[in-house]
């Protein structure tokens, strides 16, 4: 750590800078960017869904030739659908969640200077950073982004013939996704490290607040599984550009059969899906670190079952790498392996029912304060409940057969990830804003977003669980054609009405945050009256965090409203009184 | 368009104008924190969460009474006991729904801040937290053995009798096969495919016309390289300087000798095939079938005919395979039946679905008989189901008489995906007999 107070220039202390605070902020906000364009791109899509074949001149203005006379182009249609899911699920969900939260908290909470090596954090960001460029640059390129969807399975993937967006759209998508690797590795390793050697005095594992736990597990999954992506992701580049056959075979596409023999595309989905799966709780972990947080603070009472609430997001996080093939149970794969995988999914949703239950008997002869933080945290324990109920229908193969690919499945993870992970973004940003800008949100505001987007995300995602069980097959440009869907079609312009709302009411957010940056209240040292050290730090940033020597901790984290306590928190650097037994 | 584009920035202006006056207000309260949350706050929020409820909760209701029926009854013997596990699935998971949300909502409002109350310190309590570990164990277990009786009895090898179809998927659309007279299908490969053989179907006669088109593609691209406009003109000045070297005195200087050596030792001979070759040429330029191709266009050819050379290749290797016991493999693919567009089953049999693939990955979806499969490039897939209910008792069950059961495409394929489909018909046996006899038998389509 060395020199803490010395003097920056502007380039060392906003851009190339090492202080593991701004670099939270520029995750953060690029992360908000990201997702300005993300949910864009759904909002152009879906209007072709909920009124198929309708002009509208906007999708002409904002795509221009890929959506002549206002109807968009089909391969544009796959394109969007494509960029959407990516740019949510990794640059927006898991940048946006560990890599804000995970810089912001860890140091704080732990009681550390900084990350273990601040150059590497740096590193992270910009090659975040290059990696958005390069995928926002893809939508530009002839033949436009890469259009198979967001798991991009080959050999749709590997063929420039087959599509395309498979084209140079595809060669930047890849290269892409190879430097977010190299991000998230770079900020995962420094995660564990920093956790695992640099807390204070007193903070044994087990008085680690939630939120390192779930940041903890998460940078673990992220170090074991991003790897197993990036093999995929070369082997495809090599299937691509070099004539290997990794995933092709007996292929005759565009009056020609190709030379590739002995090649799987089931590999690919193996590779992709063994980052895949954990990938879900790469993202939903440290949403369910934040809602712990802010509902035991929320509350004035202890998260129930502490212990519990640890050994269930390690079992989560265990468990989701034996889960991957229940992507995969109708791709040819031997039914017995399918079956050893139904029981492993399923085992997933013990450790998951515990931690739903722990939240509700948290809410429990609580006081409940109706901070923006807190709704969005009560809303993420109703979504994730909802979302992971679904789950268990999907995770039995033989009703997977009928429900693989459909709306249901996007029904499903969009409650799970496009709710819930969402919901614990907002809430860690609610919460902890504070102490990224000094200022508070405007609560006022905060209330009307959380009512618009809760309302708005049940409208978009649950009549979706309706469309699937009717047999609409997912990622379909118009499915007016078939008779049989006639009973649900009325379903899609409600689903896309409320997707618009749902999106504008986001503008609040993006009002609130921006304003409240330069005008909001100035913020006090510790406003929710939390225990956790980083509430402890003086609301000016300063390089090293404390200005004197590092806070020593005396206590778990959630000694809310203990009886042998005057106030209703006790911070954790208070020591034990006389007699009263430590956690 | 740019006044609409001009009214949505113009409102967006107002809208934070407002949204920050709204903010300015709410911040000048007197004294006012903005994590001070107010009680009339407190109480509002708190209602809003059982208003909350009662929205959800009734917009889910409404939305099983008018869309709960989603889907005829299954068509297939599996299908009736998959929809028994979904039935028995979705009533555990909605009962879960609404109580485990009901609680987190009326505990939000019901414990919601009142400044005269603590909180109860309740950090854990092992005895709660066995149950809920216990409870969801057991229930899943139930789940866990009832979902995988059903899976491993549909997934469950086909009976030697059953009837086998093989539906075969290309970009954009499906190809279904079926076995003539000698009851098997002949082998495929993908080799052979061209445009009288969609599916490759290995024949004598299939192999002769895949050589042919690859020798006429050949044949074709070789015209079209001999016919470059810009080769053509640089081996024509080559060759007449080869024949004139004085010409070249002012061009190339220092490598005058060697011409000159060469140009001695030409032999009578050789001098006419030059001179005959410099007449086709002239006649080519002369007759305009050159044409000017830019280098990359050039070389894209030549790689072409590089790769129909290794095709070739590989049917030629083919032919190297014999069967034997006698059999001649060759033929078994003669009488197979292509159909396209449309498919028909037997009513009460057990079918075999073979999938295949060409190009990409494509799903077989067939939503009415519960079943789906991924077909795969070199990889053949399978699912069986048996039929239960023909189409026109189907028409009737649902009193609509356009009905019909049909396969889709389900996995991400291209820009045609979402219109890749084939009707099925389920009728009686006799009625697929006459029907099946009717259909084209490969061999014959060609002659």
């Amino acid at each position: 750590m060395g020199n803490i107070n010395h003097k920056e220039s502007f380039i060392s202390k906003y851009i190339f800078t090492y202080d593991h605070k701004m670099i939270s902020k520029q995750f953060l906000i690029t992360a908000i960017v990201m997702g300005i364009l993300g949910v864009s791109l759904s909002i152009l899509f879906r209007l072709q869904l909920g009124w198929p074949g309708e002009s509208f001149a906007i999708l002409e203005t904002f795509l221009g030739k890929w959506a002549p006379g206002g109807v968009l182009d089909r391969n544009a249609y796959l394109a969007l659908v494509t960029i959407h899911g990516t740019i949510m699920v990794f640059f927006v969900l898991t940048a946006g969640l560990s890599g804000t939260f995970s810089n912001l908290l860890i140091p704080l909470q732990i009681g550390a200077r900084d990350m273990a090596s601040g150059f590497l954090n740096m590193l992270s960001y910009w090659f975040f950073v290059i990696s958005c460029v390069v995928m926002i640059f893809s939508l530009f390129v002839e033949g436009g982004a890469a259009s198979g969807g967001w798991t991009i399975y080959p050999p749709l993937s590997a063929l420039p013939q087959a599509m395309p967006g498979s084209g140079t759209g595809m060669t930047l998508w890849l290269l892409s996704m190879t430097l977010f690797v190299v991000s998230s590795l770079l900020g995962s390793l420094n995660y564990i490290v920093t956790i695992v050697n640099l807390r204070t005095k007193g903070l044994s594992m087990t008085r680690l607040p939630l939120t390192i736990w779930a940041f903890f597990v998460t940078a673990i999954l992220g170090v074991l599984s991003f790897p197993v992506l990036v093999s995929a992701i070369v082997l495809l580049l090599m299937d691509r550009m070099m004539g290997t056959a990794f995933y092709l075979s007996d292929i005759f596409i565009g009056g020609e059969a190709l030379d590739a023999t002995g090649g799987s595309p089931i590999l690919y989905q193996h590779l992709f899906w063994f980052l895949g799966h954990p990938e879900v709780y790469i993202v939903l972990l440290p949403a369910l670190g934040i809602s712990s947080e802010v509902i035991a603070t929320n509350s004035r009472k202890p998260i129930f079952g502490y212990k519990a609430m640890v050994g269930s997001i390690i079992a989560i996080g265990f468990l989701s790498f034996i889960v991957w093939a229940h992507h995969m149970f109708v791709t040819g794969m031997n039914p017995f392996l399918g079956s050893v995988f139904v029981f492993t999914t399923l085992l997933i949703a013990i450790p998951s029912a515990v931690k739903a239950f722990n939240y509700i008997t948290t809410l429990w002869r609580g006081n409940i304060r109706f901070t923006p933080a807190m709704l969005f945290s009560i809303g993420l324990v109703s979504t994730f409940v909802t979302g992971g109920l679904t789950g268990i229908i999907l995770a039995d193969s033989a009703l997977d057969v009928t429900l693989h690919d459909t709306y249901f499945v996007v029904g499903h993870f969009h409650i799970v990830m496009g709710l819930s992970a969402i919901f614990g973004l907002f809430a860690g940003v609610y919460h902890w804003f504070s102490k990224m800008f000094g200022r508070m949100m405007n609560t006022k505001l905060g209330y009307v977003h959380f009512w618009f987007t809760i309302v708005c995300g049940y409208g978009v995602f649950f009549p979706m669980h309706f469309v699937g069980l009717a047999g609409a097959p997912r990622r379909y440009y118009d499915s007016t054609s078939f008779d049989f869907l006639d009973s649900v079609t009325d379903l899609q312009p409600i689903i896309s009405m409320f997707a618009i709302v749902g999106a504008l009411a986001q503008l609040v957010f993006m009002f609130n945050f921006f304003y409240s940056i330069f005008r909001g209240q100035a913020a006090t040292q510790n406003p929710w009256k939390s225990n956790t050290l980083e509430w402890t730090t003086p609301v000016e940033h300063i390089h090293g965090n404390w200005s004197g020597a590092l806070p020593e901790v005396h206590r778990w984290p959630y000694d809310y409203s203990n009886p042998a306590h005057d106030e209703d928190f006790v911070l954790q650097t208070t020591p034990l009184k006389d007699g009263e037994v430590g956690h | 368009m740019k006044l609409l584009i001009l009214l949505v920035i113009v409102v967006g202006i107002i809208a934070v104008a407002q949204l920050a006056k709204i903010y300015q207000l709410s911040a000048r309260l007197r004294g006012h924190r903005e994590e001070d949350i107010s009680e009339a706050d407190t109480r509002l929020q708190g209602s809003l969460w059982i208003v909350f409820m009662f929205v959800l909760f009734g917009t889910t209701i409404w939305q099983f009474v008018r869309y709960g029926d989603y889907l005829p009854p299954s068509a297939s013997l599996h299908g009736e006991a998959v929809d028994m596990l979904m039935g028995y699935n979705l009533a555990l998971v909605i009962f879960v729904f609404f109580v485990v949300n009901a609680l987190i909502f009326i505990f939000s409002f019901k414990y919601r801040f009142d400044k005269n109350r603590t909180a109860h310190f309740f950090p854990h309590d092992t005895r709660l937290e066995v149950i809920w570990t216990v409870i969801p164990s057991i229930v899943l277990a139930v789940i866990i053995i009832y979902g995988l009786q059903t899976w491993s009895e549909m997934t469950g090898p086909a009976s030697d009798d059953s009837l086998r179809v093989e539906l075969y998927s290309k970009q954009f659309d499906w190809t279904a096969r079926y076995a003539g007279d000698d009851d098997a299908f002949g082998s495929t490969n993908f080799n052979l495919i061209t445009p009288l053989n969609p599916l490759g179907i290995v024949t004598q006669d299939g192999i002769d016309q895949a050589l042919l088109k690859i020798e006429d593609k050949i044949a074709k691209l070789n015209e079209e390289l001999n016919a470059e406009k810009g080769h053509l003109l640089a081996e024509k000045v080559e060759l007449e300087r080869s024949l004139h070297p004085s010409d070249d005195h002012g061009h190339s200087g220092h490598e005058h000798s060697d011409h000159d050596d060469s140009h001695h030792e030409m032999t009578e001979g050789y001098k006419n095939n030059i001179e005959s070759r410099l007449t086709a040429i002239n006649d080519l330029l002369n007759s305009g079938t050159a044409k000017v191709m830019t280098d990359a266009a050039y070389e894209a050819k030549e790689d072409k005919i590089y790769r129909l050379k290794r095709h070739r290749q590989r049917i030629l290797e083919l032919k190297n395979y014999e069967v034997g016991d006698g059999f001649d493999a060759w033929e078994v693919g003669k009488d197979d039946r292509i159909v396209k567009s449309e498919f028909h089953l037997p009513i009460g049999r057990e079918i075999e679905f073979v999938f295949r693939s060409r190009d990409v990955l494509h799903s077989a979806f067939m939503p009415h008989f519960r079943a789906q499969m991924n077909t795969v490039p070199g990889l053949p897939t399978r699912f069986k189901i048996e039929t239960t209910i023909t189409t026109d008792s189907m028409r009737t069950i649902l009193d609509n008489p356009d009905f019909n059961y049909i396969l889709l495409c389900n996995k991400v394929c291209g820009s045609a995906h979402f219109n890749m489909q084939m009707t099925i018909v389920v009728e009686t046996q006799e009625e697929y007999d006459a029907w099946l006899s009717e259909q084209k038998v490969y061999m014959a389509e060609k002659n």
